[in-house]
């Protein structure tokens, strides 16, 4: 009786993800399934043979499905990811995991970013508050 | 009397440096000053040390972030056409002096850059991240100079940091086309290399060939991409920069507290001689004395 073992499946049919803010690494070129990124283009699900694309995320939750198919959720501030011949990076400017954050700091958040968007004096002051409000909407979201 | 054929000058120079046999006195002021110097390179070493590990421990996430941010670039192969004219170079170096030559080498490359861009006949304008380039390039390049940075190397530098050079370099105004950043990688605790990473303009992203096979791009997303790439190339350049600084200091700092502990030993040994000099001299007068009784 012959037994014979099964390959491991090489690279191309692989993605590999690097996902790092400034100050920490989470993946630096690991094997992964998928990832779901929020951006300023709609929600993506990508795959190892994804398109080329680079994108803009925004505020929001990223779902990285690990190989054996654990789902691990991150809250990111901001970032780009690209995808390039099946290798993806996604550099974000800030990076949480769901036990740093608390759910009544965010609704409070999201009061005193409205409170300033209100009293914005002009333009710049008007579109920073702005962001601060997604940013905080969408990190209670994330958090319900 | 002398004779003709030998006659000799006998030059006594008036203004020349008279050095006389140091007396006691002398020598221990030296002495005395040379220790000092000694402790202080010895502290500045230690803190060079203490913020060369700091600045080494959060080199290495940085490193990967920047490799990761900057793999668009790479994977692309953004070529820049030949009739681009705008250059603009940024070196990243800091405030601070007693680096070893931390400073001079960035200088020295931002030189060599210039004049091969002048004589390609590119505008080229500079950016200074740190006091020290200023003062290097000032005399000689001073109509290249854009804006320079200042209270750099003081803490370790932040995300946040790298974000208002990007911010001030994209309203300044300066309409370049292409540019490159100019930095210390860091290799080793003992060696650095000065290096040269390109960035491009929105124009030339746009434009180059290889970025038609990305699906899903608008002219938003590529500026927005862009302007966020610049922070993250000048991110992750400053924390290079910084970890080769601090280790420099730290070697520059340990040759200078070596340097001194063998100027004092040789001048304990003068020391020492003197002192039996001096003793033997008043021997000598009292015995002499003596024996003239």
């Amino acid at each position: 009786m012959v037994r014979s073992y099964a390959e491991a499946a090489t690279s191309p049919a692989q993605m590999s993800f690097t996902f790092a803010s400034p100050t920490q690494v989470l993946y630096n070129r690991a094997t992964v399934k998928q990832v779901d990124v929020l951006t300023l283009s709609g929600s993506f699900r990508i795959l190892a043979a994804h398109v080329p694309t680079l994108q803009v995320l925004k505020p929001g939750v990223v779902t990285v499905f690990a190989e054996d198919g654990t789902a691990t959720r991150y809250f990111v501030s901001s970032g780009s990811n690209i995808n390039a011949d099946s290798s993806m990076q996604l550099p974000a400017e800030e990076v949480a995991t769901s036990d740093m954050l608390d759910l009544a700091t965010a609704k409070s958040n999201v009061n005193k970013a409205l409170s300033h968007l209100a009293a914005a004096p002009d333009e710049t002051a008007k579109v920073e508050a702005q962001i601060n409000v997604e940013a905080s909407e969408a990190l209670v979201k994330a958090l319900e | 009397m002398f004779s003709r054929g030998a006659a000799v000058l006998v030059y006594q120079p008036q203004w020349g440096q008279v050095r006389n046999m140091a007396t006691l006195k002398d020598i221990t002021r030296r002495l005395k000053s040379i220790k000092n110097i000694q402790k202080i390179t010895k502290s500045m070493k230690m803190v060079a040390a203490a913020k060369y590990a700091r600045a080494e421990r959060e080199l290495k996430p940085a490193r990967v972030y920047g490799v990761g941010a900057l793999a668009l670039y790479e994977k692309a192969e953004i070529k820049v056409p030949e009739d681009k004219k705008k250059h603009l170079i940024i070196g990243v170096s800091s405030d601070r002096g007693l680096c070893g030559a931390i400073h001079t080498s960035v200088a020295k490359a931002i030189k060599t850059e210039i004049s091969t861009l002048s004589d390609a006949g590119k505008d080229v304008m500079v950016v200074g991240v740190g006091d020290k380039l200023r003062g290097l390039l000032q005399r000689t390049h001073n109509k290249h100079f854009l804006v320079t940075f200042k209270e750099v190397g003081r803490k370790p530098p932040s995300f946040g940091d790298a974000s208002v050079v990007a911010l001030e370099l994209l309203n300044s105004g300066y309409e370049f086309d292409e540019g490159s950043v100019i930095y210390n990688r860091f290799r080793s605790v003992i060696s650095y290399k000065t290096d040269e990473k390109p960035f491009y303009s929105l124009d030339t992203v746009s434009g180059a060939e290889s970025i038609s096979i990305y699906d899903d791009i608008d002219a938003d997303v590529l500026r927005n991409y862009q302007e966020f790439t610049l922070a993250n190339i000048l991110f992750y350049s400053l924390k290079e920069s910084t970890t080769s600084e601090q280790s420099a200091r730290m070697t520059a700092m340990d040759n200078a507290s070596k340097n001194a502990s063998e100027i004092i030993d040789k001048l304990t040994l003068t020391f020492n001689r003197t002192r039996q000099a001096v003793i033997t001299k008043e021997l000598i007068e009292i015995i002499s004395g003596a024996a003239a009784l």
